[in-house]
């Protein structure tokens, strides 16, 4: 197990992102339907994380905050670790979060945007070319997540269940 | 919601708040045929990355009951419980004793919708009367979850428009019973103009 003591904790909010350098930790709470997207240069043991509100900047008016929006955010978060020397060929991409909260009809616009992140976050990814190794997505509850750069390995925390690594 | 609320409308905002919370205090009282206090609600527009924090942090275990309103005014209203008060809540209701320790059966789960159609629907019922705009409300959806992952739902909708909410904060008391609960109202943008509009604010 990883020793907790003396590592570096990065706490991402919600509508943020923020990056964590060997051998620290970075975590984001309480996740409903909103996505963490975590970003990992395994050579260099770096993370990102980016905790993403809605799919796109494009479809909304009120698109100052950049890092609410699953294009603005990975954008920046992405020339935020190149600028610590990531090399993008070396990213993989743990992901989780997206779901739906409360039991609506699912094709409520409204209540199905968990899934629509998720989707948007899958298409942002894949354009980069950056693979997703792992995810804990969707269902009906939520998640708190922390990432170690140590191994990469990714706990989820939810109510009422076992914890895991992914 | 728009981000340029004056002190009249603070003061509007705060009397429906007011008159509803006390719609709901009567109207849990003759359901219940006990006595119900109730302190002056506290009426906020919310930063929403701060709402989690006031409830207890993002972790923080709690019920959330959200109906969807439609008619003339369109958005979702929202009311949350800490788990103490979900247990002072169903003490009160239905008559228990459930300890902290205790897992809440179907019955219980049940009972908390139907109070918060109760609460929200008293409220709405307030606001409505006061606009004339007619509020229809859905049935009530039950979540208990940590705070964040259940005020992700109302952050999601407003992040489409701004960053603040309404927030009020009521307290009943039954005895020694200590219920507080949050109502989280979110109007679309244009339903919040009408609000603002038919009460003669804007």
């Amino acid at each position: 197990m990883i020793n907790m003591d003396n590592i570096e904790v990065v706490k991402v909010g919600m509508a943020d992102f923020n990056i964590v350098k060997n051998p620290g930790m970075i975590t984001t709470l309480g996740l409903g339907s909103c996505v963490a997207v975590v970003l990992y240069d395994a050579k260099l043991k770096m993370a990102g994380m980016a905790h993403i509100m809605l799919p796109s900047s494009k479809a909304i008016k009120n698109n100052s905050n950049r890092a609410k929006f699953a294009d603005t955010s990975i954008s920046d978060l992405l020339d935020m670790m190149a600028k610590e020397g990531m090399k993008k060929q070396n990213l993989i991409a743990k992901i989780a979060g997206g779901s739906q909260m409360f039991d609506f009809d699912s094709v409520d616009d409204v209540f199905s945007v968990g899934r629509k992140n998720i989707q948007a976050c899958k298409d942002i990814l894949a354009e980069l070319k950056i693979s997703i190794i792992a995810e804990d997505i969707g269902e009906n509850y939520g998640r708190t997540v922390e990432f170690y750069t140590l191994d990469g390995s990714f706990k989820i925390k939810s109510v009422g269940k076992a914890e895991k690594f992914i | 919601m728009q981000d340029n609320l004056n002190d009249m409308h603070m003061d509007v905002l705060r009397e429906i708040g007011n008159i509803g919370a006390g719609n709901a205090t009567t109207a849990l009282s003759q359901m219940l045929n006990k006595s119900i206090t109730m302190q002056v609600p506290e009426v906020n527009i919310v930063e929403f990355k701060n709402v989690s924090a006031i409830i207890g942090g993002e972790e923080n275990i709690v019920a959330g009951i959200l109906v969807k309103i439609s008619g003339d005014i369109e958005g979702i209203m929202m009311y949350v419980l800490e788990y103490d008060s979900v247990r002072s809540m169903l003490n009160i209701l239905l008559n228990k004793n459930i300890a902290s320790e205790d897992i809440l059966g179907e019955m219980d789960l049940s009972a908390l919708k139907e109070i918060g159609n109760i609460l929200t629907g008293s409220y709405l019922t307030a606001l409505s009367k006061l606009t004339n705009l007619t509020m229809i409300q859905s049935i009530p959806k039950l979540a208990f979850d940590m705070a964040g992952a259940i005020l992700s739902v109302p952050a999601i909708l407003f992040g489409k428009t701004c960053d603040s909410v309404l927030f009020i904060k009521t307290d009943f008391n039954q005895g020694d019973r200590d219920v507080v609960g949050y109502y989280i109202l979110i109007p679309e943008a244009q339903s919040f103009d009408k609000i603002m509009k038919s009460l003669g604010v804007i």
